[in-house]
């Protein structure tokens, strides 16, 4: 219990330097300097200490929002096994829950995008849907890969021991499993080529936009939120390759938290290798995510 | 339990998907390519004391579908200058999804079909997948070159059924050969008549016909 | 020995014909090549059991007849082409000699080829030699042509080939893929995997045939294609496809699977027979009317393979009956062609006075390929659908004499208008020279003689390709 309290807080303090990474090796191999790496917790802070503004056309939704989606995607981090072994909450079906409260969090925050009653923020929350319609399914079939890989249905031990039995049994499907959670992982982290989260161009922006209006320690949460589902997912990935190699959990941990910052690094690299894709193409690039994760599935079917 | 050859036959669904989903045609090219060079390490990963037969099976395979193709194709992209393929008759998404409805289907038709002793049971599967997203990208696509990308996908996935038959019936599969006779020529029919989009119909009072 | 000389003789005589300089030695290599086949061809009725390269050559009866048409039909399209090419500038015609020829070695490989793989070969080859002739006008329309001819028959000929990999994989004891063997062992074939390789032999040998929904090349080749490569397509390229198919039905009859394979063949069968009802109706092309006559006919073939019985002896001799009345009809619309300079129906009018053979032949052949008594399709039809008849069947003969008698208005209204009509005073007359009419007559006189009789050796070989197929003489 203790040593998954520990992890917990180690995943909530590290969450803001995973994007710090990515940015600061996208800058890098563009040949810019790029922005410290640890530049998010200084504008957490920032914000933090600053007042927020409420138009006085939003309602209460408006504010429970960026709060509601920071308490989901803590609870979510909650149910991941983080040093390989336990989760701090589990129970059979825990998956669900974990697609559950992502979605939820998301459905807060959309609606408070619409009760701004700003076109601009309006678009946003469609595109933003849109591309959850395709990603959550993605996500469940992802899941169901790893549920038929271990016979479990609880996300302690779909990432945990088990998995590392099923490594010999199911490996091509679990590297498909884990490729398309990558590419959702840029997706639900509104990472190039989905989102592009240095565009302040309203047209073109997708999360950002839908975020406009919020200020103060409500962006701050938001920004945080942001940052700790990347980090889910990304933990996500690395469980799912670490546990090809069972190791004690001090050092589970230790290896989650060196993925991680591999996997900042990957996120970054992509991103410097390509441009965002046009809107009516990212659907695609999500479909073919589920189909990866699906051709992974009839794998362990046959 | 999983051996190089599985690895090579999810690599060979892959690189379909990857033909289904991109719209440039240098890049389906490469898909082309690779899969070429994965169909060549096929046969030596198939069997595991390969004869003299299937080593000169992997060597012509990659010389034909790894090198002269993928270079002819390139030139052709060059001679008639298209790049990207614009408006395929069923969007990208939608293919995608196709492609791995076909997927789906073949694994589940492939235990039907009773094959005797085979060196893997992904093979067949694999097969006809690729056989069905050949033909998906070749009945969708308006580019004649995609199209021709298309038919060779077609070809690699008789390719990898053949090889089920390739040590009992001798030189079934490099028949398939003959097959890339006619890529090239299309090829060949690219470069030298700049053929761009494919045709469609001659007959416009045909068109008219169908109407009604 | 005759067996490899029928395949190599045109084969070398195509590389021959590549160090002749004069045109009118080509020529005459041409014909003489194609008169030695069909002499070569004749000999085969009297010599029985002949095979070579261990089996992988020998001769059948389905396969004797196939020859003979093929055999025929070329001598009539080599004699044609004395006249075509005198009328032609001199481009392209080494090229044309050349292919003729090789096309002529490869339809020879399938109709003897007892290898199924052999067989497959050789149907490949038979596309590949005829599509530069289908460019032979070099513009932009032919190039089209040629373009959907290739990509259409080269997606037929992939599947087949995956059909035949199928069998190959089906076959369980036995030499691989040699005719005899599998019919021979056809109760220890692997039914699952026979299935999938017929349906995709199907499709694949169905493509090259022309049947409907698969047909769609053939309207814009036939029409593109000089007539008499067209005439060759419709006469001896589609009986080779169709003997693709055939043999892939002899497996299975000896399989016991004509329950499996009857609804596909029909249901192939009655589509071509709809589509090319449908389109000859207001057809203003006398080439495209033709090619759709040919899917019509093909249509006739899958729905007699399909009916089993009787039906299998009406489809062999329909396919003798409709490979040489096509080469008729279509060496008459090269002559039209060569008068009015377009194969358009309105553009000709008076036939029957400005060219009385060739508009002799278009009306005779026009009562014949329409199946006619007393020419040689009347008894072929009549033959498939009293089989249909006589295996339950009546609705399919009910449909499919209604649609003939659709096809035969469409067809009728078309060619009547172009035989008489009334032409202008100063229309031109064509010289009918002996090479233009020749084949043709001796064609044409070959389908009477089949509607009023049929030579005793002639029938015991229909008979014995339709106990192959699975069924028997009526």
């Amino acid at each position: 219990m203790l040593r998954a309290i520990l992890g917990l807080f180690a995943i909530l303090l590290v969450a803001p330097i995973v994007p710090g990474i990515a940015n600061r090796v996208k800058s890098a191999l563009t040949g810019r300097r790029g922005a410290p790496v640890l530049q998010l917790y200084a504008d957490l802070w920032k914000l933090w200490r600053k007042g927020v503004v409420y138009s006085p056309t939003t309602s209460i939704v408006f504010r429970l929002g960026p709060a509601v989606l920071a308490a989901t995607t803590v609870l979510a981090t909650c149910l991941l096994p983080l040093d390989g072994a336990t989760s701090l909450v589990g129970f059979t079906g825990d998956l669900v829950a974990f697609a559950g409260l992502l979605a939820l969090g998301r459905f807060m925050l959309v609606l408070a995008a619409l009760d701004t009653g700003s076109s601009f923020e309006g678009m946003g929350a469609s595109r933003e849907v849109t591309i959850a319609a395709f990603a959550e399914p993605a996500l469940i079939l992802c899941f169901t890969v790893l549920a038929m890989a271990t016979g479990r249905l609880q996300l302690q031990d779909m990432l945990g021991p088990p998995l590392a039995q099923a490594w010999l049994a199911a490996a091509p499907s679990l590297l498909l499993g884990a490729a398309s959670l990558f590419v959702l992982s840029l997706a639900e982290a509104c990472r190039v080529p989905v989102d592009d989260p240095l565009t302040h161009l309203e047209l073109t922006m997708i999360h950002e936009v839908m975020v406009l209006d919020h200020s103060g320690p409500d962006l701050a949460l938001v920004l945080y939120a942001g940052a700790l589902k990347m980090t889910l997912f990304g933990s996500l990935i690395v469980r799912v390759l670490v546990a090809s190699v069972a190791v004690p959990a001090p050092v589970a941990l230790v290896l989650l938290l060196g993925g991680l910052a591999l996997y900042g690094a990957l996120v970054g690299t992509v991103e410097s290798g390509m441009a965002r894709l046009r809107m009516n193409r990212v659907p695609q690039i999500l479909v073919a995510a589920s189909a990866i994760a699906g051709f992974g599935l009839i794998l362990l079917l046959k | 339990m999983h051996s190089f050859h599985e690895l090579i036959l999810l690599l060979v669904v892959l690189s379909d998907f990857w033909v289904l989903g991109t719209t440039r045609l240098s890049s389906t090219i490469r898909a082309t390519a690779i899969q070429g060079v994965l169909l060549a390490a096929l046969p030596i990963a198939l069997y595991l004391h390969p004869s003299v037969h299937l080593i000169g099976l992997a060597l012509g395979t990659f010389l034909v579908k790894a090198v002269v193709l993928p270079y002819f194709l390139t030139r052709a992209i060059r001679e008639a200058a298209v790049r990207r393929e614009i408006e395929p008759l069923i969007g990208f998404t939608a293919s995608l999804m196709l492609g791995a409805a076909a997927v789906a289907l073949s694994f589940a038709i492939a235990p039907r079909l009773e094959l005797g002793s085979i060196p893997s049971a992904m093979l067949v599967p694999v097969a006809l997948a690729t056989v069905i997203i050949g033909l998906i990208v070749l009945t969708t696509r308006n580019k004649a070159l995609t199209q021709v990308v298309g038919y060779l996908i077609l070809e690699n996935g008789i390719y990898i059924f053949g090889l089920t038959q390739a040590e009992r019936v001798p030189f079934l599969v490099e028949l398939g050969v003959l097959l890339d006779v006619f890529a090239g020529v299309f090829i060949m029919g690219i470069v030298v008549f700049h053929i761009n989009r494919a045709f469609d119909s001659l007959d416009s009072a045909l068109l008219t016909e169908l109407k009604d | 020995m005759l067996l490899l000389g029928l395949i190599l003789l045109p084969a070398a005589a195509g590389l021959l014909a590549t160090f002749l300089r004069s045109v009118r030695s080509r020529v005459a290599v041409l014909v003489g090549v194609a008169s030695l086949h069909v002499v070569g061809t004749a000999w085969l009725w009297w010599a029985h059991d002949v095979s070579a390269l261990g089996g992988w050559l020998a001769v059948d009866a389905l396969g004797r007849i196939v020859l003979s048409v093929v055999s025929l039909v070329f001598l009539a399209v080599a004699v044609y082409a004395i006249g075509f090419l005198a009328a032609q500038q001199a481009k392209g015609r080494r090229l044309f000699i050349r292919c003729l020829l090789a096309f002529l070695s490869a339809a020879s490989l399938v109709s003897l080829a007892h290898h199924l793989a052999l067989v497959w070969i050789g149907m490949e080859a038979t596309t590949l030699a005829l599509a530069p002739l289908v460019f032979f006008k070099r513009d932009r329309r032919s190039l089209e042509a040629a373009w959907k001819y290739l990509v259409l028959s080269s997606v037929g000929i992939a599947l087949a080939l995956l059909g035949t990999f199928f069998l190959a994989a089906a076959q369980v004891d036995g030499r691989p893929l040699i005719l005899e063997d599998l019919i021979l062992g056809a109760a220890t074939l692997r039914p699952g995997l026979l299935h999938a390789a017929f349906v995709f032999l199907l499709v694949g040998y169905g493509t090259k045939m022309g049947l409907a929904p698969l047909h769609s090349w053939k309207p814009d080749t036939y029409g593109e294609a000089p007539s008499l490569v067209a005439g060759l397509m419709a006469g001896a390229l589609t009986s080779c496809a169709f003997l693709g198919l055939a043999r892939t039905t002899e497996v299975m009859a000896a399989a016991h699977q004509t329950a499996f394979i009857q609804p596909p063949l029909l249901a192939l069968g009655l589509a071509s027979l709809i589509i090319s009802a449908g389109f000859m109706i207001g057809q203003a092309d006398l080439k495209r009317l033709l090619a759709y006559s040919s899917v019509e006919h093909m249509g006739l073939l899958a729905i007699a393979l399909g009916i089993g019985g009787a039906g299998t002896y009406g489809a062999a001799l329909h396919l003798l009956n409709n490979g040489l009345i096509k080469t008729v009809m279509f060496l008459a619309v090269g002559n039209v062609v060569m008068l009015s300079g377009t194969s358009e129906a309105s553009a000709t009018r008076g036939l029957l006075r400005r060219a009385p053979i060739t508009g002799a032949l278009l009306v005779a052949g026009l009562f014949a390929v329409t199946g006619s008594p007393p020419f040689g399709l009347f008894v072929s039809e009549f033959t498939i659908l009293g089989a249909a008849f006589h295996e339950g069947l009546v609705w399919l003969a009910v449909v499919v004499l209604a649609l003939l008698a659709v096809i035969f208005v469409g067809m009728a209204r078309m060619i009547l208008g172009v035989a008489y009509g009334r032409a202008d005073a100063d229309a031109p007359r064509l010289v009918e020279t002996f090479p233009l009419v020749a084949g043709s007559v001796l064609l044409g006189g070959l389908v009477l003689m089949l509607g009023l009789y049929i030579p005793s050796p002639l029938h015991d070989s229909l008979a014995e390709a339709a106990r192959a197929l699975g069924g028997g003489a009526p």
